[in-house]
């Protein structure tokens, strides 16, 4: 289960234009041999198909160890953010710029919250 | 369920064997509650540290958005730039491995490869501006990787001890007392294999003995009327030829 993930090394992001840019310019993004790129920049157009797919791809991907995903944006696959139980890659929700942090909408510190049955 | 045995004969070599066995389950037993507790306190610290981290990345995300923002009043809007200008990665991270009680847990470690690739990015305007920014999130990347790892080990603690306490439940409710039920069993039957042999010794001691006496008594019987003596009786008659 929790054997050596040496192959997952990117990080990769889901998230409005600002943060992806943001993240982008500290060096995060990457295109592999089939120019796939790690990141998608979603803004009010991007249609829910789009998204689904790309967060179900990222999270198949092997070379990925961590998914940062705009909170605004993870609210809208929550159901995918929560089926998705297992450790790799890490799923971790950010604030966005012009929505502050919820952590009670957070997948999970729901968890957390469930076992503590508060 | 709890009041099944297992499927042995009542012998004494099974008994032995089934008391080795509740003292490997009790052993398994104790011994699997100490790795639970220790997960579990583990566990409490990690959840601990996540919040904290919580409210950290809260702050440093408000900072890098607010020095984003700065750029783009400065530069303009460099996001197609940054886009096109991706290639390969330069902040990667490498996954590190923690041993706690026979879990591997891993922590993620940042690393810089390879060359900064936008280094001509903002060249004609708000260059420093955007290093800072750059700066800014580089740091932020470095506490969203700290909480990703404590995040990654909060989730396979919790199947651990899951796994753990299932262990911990079915040793306590299902194979201590199926074994303790046999043990009971064996000894039950062995007990009646005893009492059984016991009367069938004291039966044939009696049969033995009832058998002794009556051939005594024939004996004696036979003392009184004693074996006929050819002397005292009746003369034959003088056979002639």
């Amino acid at each position: 289960m929790a054997t050596v993930q040496k192959e997952r090394k990117f990080i990769s992001i889901i998230g409005d234009e600002d943060s992806v840019t943001g993240f982008l310019l500290s060096g995060i993004g990457h295109l592999d041999a089939r120019q796939r790129s790690n990141f998608l920049i979603v803004d009010a157009k991007t249609p829910l198909s789009t998204l689904e797919e790309a967060f179900t791809e990222f999270t198949q991907r092997k070379d990925i160890a961590i998914i940062l995903i705009t909170q605004q944006v993870a609210d809208e696959i929550r159901h995918l953010l929560d089926e998705h139980q297992s450790a790799f890659p890490t799923v971790l929700e950010i604030p966005s710029k012009d929505q502050p942090y919820d952590p009670s909408k957070d997948s999970v510190l729901k968890r957390v919250q469930l076992l503590f049955g508060e | 369920m709890s009041n099944q045995r297992l499927n042995v004969f009542p012998t004494r070599m099974a008994q032995t064997t089934m008391k080795l066995r509740l003292k490997g389950a009790q052993t398994g037993h104790s011994l699997l509650k100490r790795k639970s507790e220790a997960l579990t306190k583990r566990f409490r610290d990690i959840i601990k540290k996540i919040e904290e981290a919580k409210l950290k990345m809260g702050q440093v995300m408000q900072v890098a958005a607010f020095s984003m923002a700065a750029v783009n009043y400065i530069a303009g809007d460099i996001s197609y730039q940054v886009r096109e200008h991706v290639k390969h990665a330069q902040l990667r991270v490498r996954a590190n491995q923690e041993n706690v009680s026979g879990v591997m847990l891993p922590s993620f470690e940042v690393y810089n490869e390879g060359a900064n690739s936008f280094e001509l990015t903002g060249l004609g305007r708000g260059g420093q501006q955007i290093q800072k920014c750059k700066d800014t999130y580089t740091k932020a990347t470095q506490t969203l990787v700290e909480l990703a790892s404590l995040q990654t080990a909060f989730v396979i603690l919790d199947e651990v001890i899951k796994l753990t306490n299932r262990r911990v439940n079915a040793i306590e409710h299902v194979i201590i007392p199926r074994v303790e039920n046999t043990i009971k069993y064996i000894t039950a039957e062995l007990d009646e294999q005893d009492r059984e042999e016991f009367f069938r010794l004291k039966k044939i001691q009696t049969k033995k003995k009832e058998a002794k006496d009556a051939e005594l008594e024939k004996l004696s019987a036979d003392v009184d009327n004693e074996p006929h003596s050819i002397l005292t009786g009746s003369q034959d008659q003088d056979i002639i030829f």
